[in-house]
């Protein structure tokens, strides 16, 4: 996968990393990611001018102050909606949005799924530890039902909410998830988020190894993997386990589902189509694991081409801007005037 | 007004129409009447005659409460005057009423003697009963005091449309039209710029603008040979200063006016908005004006609204939101969050009853204190205040000024009756508008320990103590800022107490220091040793002028101030209060400026209060500043 980034011979990883030093917990899974983002930037071809990190609150929210590039370290839950006044009146920008699991999808989930349907051109990183970090480990919207923390002492007892389902039934145009043990995927998935036109959500299950170690060690963990994350590949029948001896397929009655290759015969596996116009079959796949300890699907689930918000304002205004420059003095006799 | 002359109406047969120099008139129907068409038209009408106005829109809550009840009553007052006024009058001397639950509800306000036109047709027993008559008043001579003129207003426009081939119910909608035609000639107004507005209007509907126009003509022609009346009226043009005048309302002259400020300072507008009576008309208008560069949003929520300006202020767009007092309660965190980030942000509030949803179509300016301190934390924020429709243009203008210039989220006051109302308006000439432009900084600004050139995005402007404004795409200015507290400089994270102790009493310096920077207050009335100030802000403005006037007619020797900025005040307002031994407050609320003035200034400032969904009269006020002299 890394083979395909064309490094940028301009700047070095360093350059996109600013003189603050990062204040998380020794272990924090946010170090990775912020790693995997600083070497991918050098790959994207954008300039560091140009790209504004913008995020709410949060362990997560305080990704902007380690990147040396504009930044805003907004207020919780809100990034989606600054990111999208700031893309609509700059489409000119590279405009990221790094959120948690809480601030996104419980203070911030009207934002979220309205930044999604309008798509507008924003990269949303969305760090999904299970858990609030920063508030000191209550249960957050993706915890697991009967999670026990100190808000919910004989365990929780709320539905979680899957954000990638959150995302297709919010008809974004990219969706897709990772991981923060695995940099090379982040990059690669992160790097295909940043280049798709419109809004992006990139789910990456990040440890918080204070609050909830080891919340993803069943399907990330080096010994797991093979067996629990299934890898989406664009045109590739999707199947998974040490000697691909698992797949998809897709049932008519019972929608898709997780088989023996072996017994299904490899012609009968689901081929991963992530430009479906229809978000459906992306929402089935995304429904396979009821949580991270039941193979898992990653990577993109859905990549389809819609047009992005800003854009679409900008084709207006230029519609109403092309009779020349408007005049004040005008508008203002716009209406019945009389002299005096 | 020579031009417009020729285009009056020619009197009926009858007379010679009667010269008064001013008329309130005021219309009333069910919801579903057009009675604010009716109320709109004449005023436009009257406007191109040259008279001064002023309206006052009362309409209900629900957009159809259920048909003829008091809660579905819709109403339009109008002042049309040959001399400057500057509010919509106290009491009508006219009430038109479609129905009997606008006459009941309306009535009160009519003086014995007044002119009362009701249209019979709506006074059947069913209509009678959902009104809560027992008895028909134009039986009972519980009317008696009145000029009562009885119009059968529906069945006269079904026989005037009838030809047309016009369904009944639907000629029944033309009704308003009627009145309309009949007022127009009672006070002599022309009946061409209704019919071009129909026309326009109507165009792609013919046979309503045909029953539109008939309906209309026919109230004209009934009013000429019906010999009800013995002659009409006429009020002759107001001697307004020499200019091209337009008749505006507030929130279109708020529009304008944040289209103005976008010229001024040569940044495009970006409007994030969620809709919300009686503030959406600003949305709307905007949105019509792509032409400008404006770009507008209506967002998924209030807080959406705001965060959308401040994402489009720090990509140095002239972000701007608009709400009324409970959607200002939902921006409170972000308007915090545009304090600590010192951006330019312009947020406006067009009050209405509160609290919650209060009385949502009625005016009250009762957000002052919200404006002033609904945040958390010590979180000054420059306010400003509109003080009638025309006046809301400079206003929003002056309000972009200080956010651009300070770099901070500034509060502009409007209200319900300044957002619908309208007056005649004097167009400025554009190019004495102020220019508003700030620079973007462009370079570093600080030596780093190592020599090299770094920016520090808080470092301030020792006059303005404004931060410099470097947008992104800027090469080498790359910064973060955050709602988390900044080291004075560098804009680093800082959670040294002394810092927070540092820049909290920085942000607070930098909004005071605006009083420098604003006009100083000004009397009117008896603007030496008057012996009471009547301090308003807002839209009592016109009521106070009136009333102080009235004051001043009695003997009594009054002056009025009037506070376009409250936030800071003026720099003399001290001064002028403490010249004057007695100090009044109208307000829209339970005594909010006069709290804020008695704490800033040990003034002894009593309130004179009103939170009844309509404005102040110039009466009400009188009566006040007589009593408070207990004269
Ligand atoms: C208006 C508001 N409410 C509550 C908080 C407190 N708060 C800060 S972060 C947070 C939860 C963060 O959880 P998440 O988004 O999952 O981020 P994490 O710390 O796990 O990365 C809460 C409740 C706040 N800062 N602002
Ligand atoms: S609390 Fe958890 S998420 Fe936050 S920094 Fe520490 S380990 Fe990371
Ligand atoms: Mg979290």
């Amino acid at each position: 996968m890394a083979d395909v980034l064309v490094p940028d011979p301009t700047t070095t990883p360093k350059d996109w990393s600013s003189d603050q030093e990062p204040r998380w917990c020794p272990g924090c899974g946010d170090y990775s990611i912020l790693k995997a983002v600083q070497m991918l930037m050098p790959t994207l071809g954008v300039a560091r001018e140009d790209t504004v990190f913008l995020s709410g609150i949060g362990c997560a929210a305080r990704f902007p102050y380690y990147m040396d590039t504009y930044g805003m370290h907004t207020i919780h839950g809100r990034a989606p909606a600054i990111a999208t006044g700031l893309a609509m009146s700059r489409p000119d920008l590279d405009v990221w949005v790094v959120t948690g699991d809480g601030d996104a999808l419980s203070i911030g989930g009207n934002h979220l799924i309205h930044a999604l349907r309008r798509n507008v051109d924003i990269t949303i990183l969305l760090f999904n530890n299970q858990i609030y970090g920063l508030t000191k480990g209550q249960y957050s919207p993706t915890s697991e039902i009967g999670k026990v923390t100190k808000s919910t002492p004989f365990g929780s007892l709320d539905q979680p909410f899957n954000p990638v389902s959150l995302a297709l039934g919010a008809e974004a145009t990219f969706v897709a998830r990772t991981h923060d043990m695995d940099r090379a995927h982040m990059m690669e998935t992160i790097r295909r988020a940043h280049d798709h036109k419109g809004a992006a959500l990139v789910e990456v299950y990040q440890n918080c190894n204070v609050f909830n170690d080891g919340a993803f060690e069943a399907i990330t963990g080096r010994a797991n993997r093979e067996s629990m994350l299934i890898p989406l590949r664009h045109g590739e029948p999707i199947r998974f386990g040490a000697e691909g001896e698992r797949g998809v397929v897709l049932d008519g009655q019972a929608g898709a589902r997780i088989v023996d290759v072996a017994e299904v015969g490899e012609d009968a596996l689901l081929v991963h189509d992530e430009a479906r116009d229809d978000p459906g079959l992306a929402f089935m796949l995304s429904r396979l694991a009821s949580g991270p300890h039941e193979a898992t699907p990653i990577g993109v689930f859905r990549a389809v081409e819609r047009p992005d918000y800003a854009a679409e304002t900008d084709r207006q205004l230029a519609a109403a801007t092309a009779g020349g420059d408007a005049d004040l003095a005008s508008l203002l006799r716009s209406r019945p005037t009389w002299e005096v | 007004m020579a031009a417009t002359d020729r285009e009056v109406a020619e009197p009926g047969p009858n007379a010679e129409p009667v010269e008064i120099d001013r008329v309130i008139i005021r219309v009333a129907g069910d919801s579903g009447d057009g009675m604010q068409l009716t109320g709109d038209r004449f005023t436009s009408a009257s406007a191109l005659l040259g008279n001064d106005i002023a309206t006052l829109p009362d309409f209900p809550a629900e957009i159809r409460a259920p048909a003829g009840t008091l809660a579905g009553v819709s109403a339009f007052q109008v002042q049309i005057s040959d001399h400057e006024i500057t509010t919509p009058g106290d009491r009508p001397d006219v009430l038109v009423v479609m129905n009997p639950a606008a006459l009941r509800k309306e009535l009160g306000r009519l003086d014995p003697g007044g002119t009362l036109l009701v249209n019979t047709d709506a006074f059947d027993e069913r209509n009678l009963t959902k009104a809560g008559y027992r008895t028909d008043p134009l039986g009972d001579g519980s009317l008696d005091g009145y000029r009562l003129f009885e119009v059968p207003m529906t069945s006269l426009t079904k026989e005037a449309v009838q030809p047309l081939g016009v369904k009944p119910r639907d000629a029944e909608r033309s009704k308003n039209f009627f009145a309309l035609g009949l007022l127009s000639w009672m006070y002599t107004r022309p009946l061409e710029p209704t019919v071009t507005w129909v026309e326009s209007r109507f165009g792609s509907k013919p046979s309503v603008r045909d029953a539109n126009l008939a309906a209309l003509r026919a109230g004209h022609a009934f009013g000429e040979t019906a010999e009800l009346f013995d002659h009409p009226y006429r009020v002759k043009p107001a001697s307004l200063a020499s200019g091209t005048y337009t008749n505006v309302t507030g929130n279109t002259a708020l529009a304008w006016g944040l289209i103005a400020a976008s010229r001024l300072s040569g940044l495009p507008v970006f409007l994030g908005s969620y809709p919300i009576t009686p503030a959406s008309d600003i949305l709307h208008e905007l949105s019509r004006h792509k032409e400008f560069g404006i770009r507008t949003l209506q967002a998924e929520d209030e807080i959406a609204g705001i965060g959308s300006a401040i994402g489009a202020s720090f990509g140095g767009h002239l972000g701007v939101t608009t709400t009324s007092g409970p959607g200002l309660a939902l921006k409170s965190e972000a308007l915090g969050l545009a304090v600590s980030l010192e951006l330019p942000l312009v947020v406006i509030d067009i009050q209405r009853g509160g609290p919650s949803t209060g009385l949502p179509t009625k005016t009250e300016a009762s957000d002052l204190l919200q404006a002033m301190y609904g945040r958390h934390g010590e979180s000054p924020v420059p306010v400003v205040a509109a003080r009638s429709p025309s006046h809301c243009f400079a206003a929003a203008i002056e309000a972009a000024r200080i956010a651009l210039r300070y770099r901070t989220p500034v509060i502009l006051l409007s209200d319900g009756y300044l957002a619908n109302g309208s007056e005649p308006w004097r167009l400025p000439d554009v190019a004495d508008l102020p220019d508003i432009s700030v620079p973007f900084a462009t370079e570093p600004n600080h030596t780093g320990p190592d020599g090299e050139a770094v920016f520090w995005p808080y470092l301030r402007d020792p006059e303005t103590l404004a931060r410099p404004w470097a947008v992104p795409g800027t090469p080498g200015l790359e910064h973060r800022i955050g709602g988390l507290e900044k080291e004075d400089g560098s804009g680093n994270i800082s959670y040294e107490p002394s810092n927070h102790e540092l820049m909290t009493e920085r942000r607070a310096a930098k909004v005071a220091g605006i009083a420098h920077d604003i006009a100083p207050v000004t009397l009117t009335g008896d603007v030496d040793g008057a012996d009471l100030l009547v301090l308003g802000w807002g839209s009592t403005w016109g009521a106070i002028d009136g009333g102080v006037e009235r004051s001043r007619a009695r003997g009594l020797r009054v002056a009025h101030a009037h506070l376009t900025h409250l936030n800071p005040f003026p720099p003399n307002l001290g001064e002028v209060l403490a010249a004057h031994p007695r100090v009044l407050v109208p307000e829209m609320n339970l005594g909010q400026l006069s709290r804020l003035v008695r704490a800033e200034y040990l003034v002894d400032a009593r309130a004179v209060t009103k939170v009844r969904g309509v404005p102040f009269t110039a009466s009400e006020i009188e009566d006040a500043i007589v009593k408070e002299m207990g004269a």
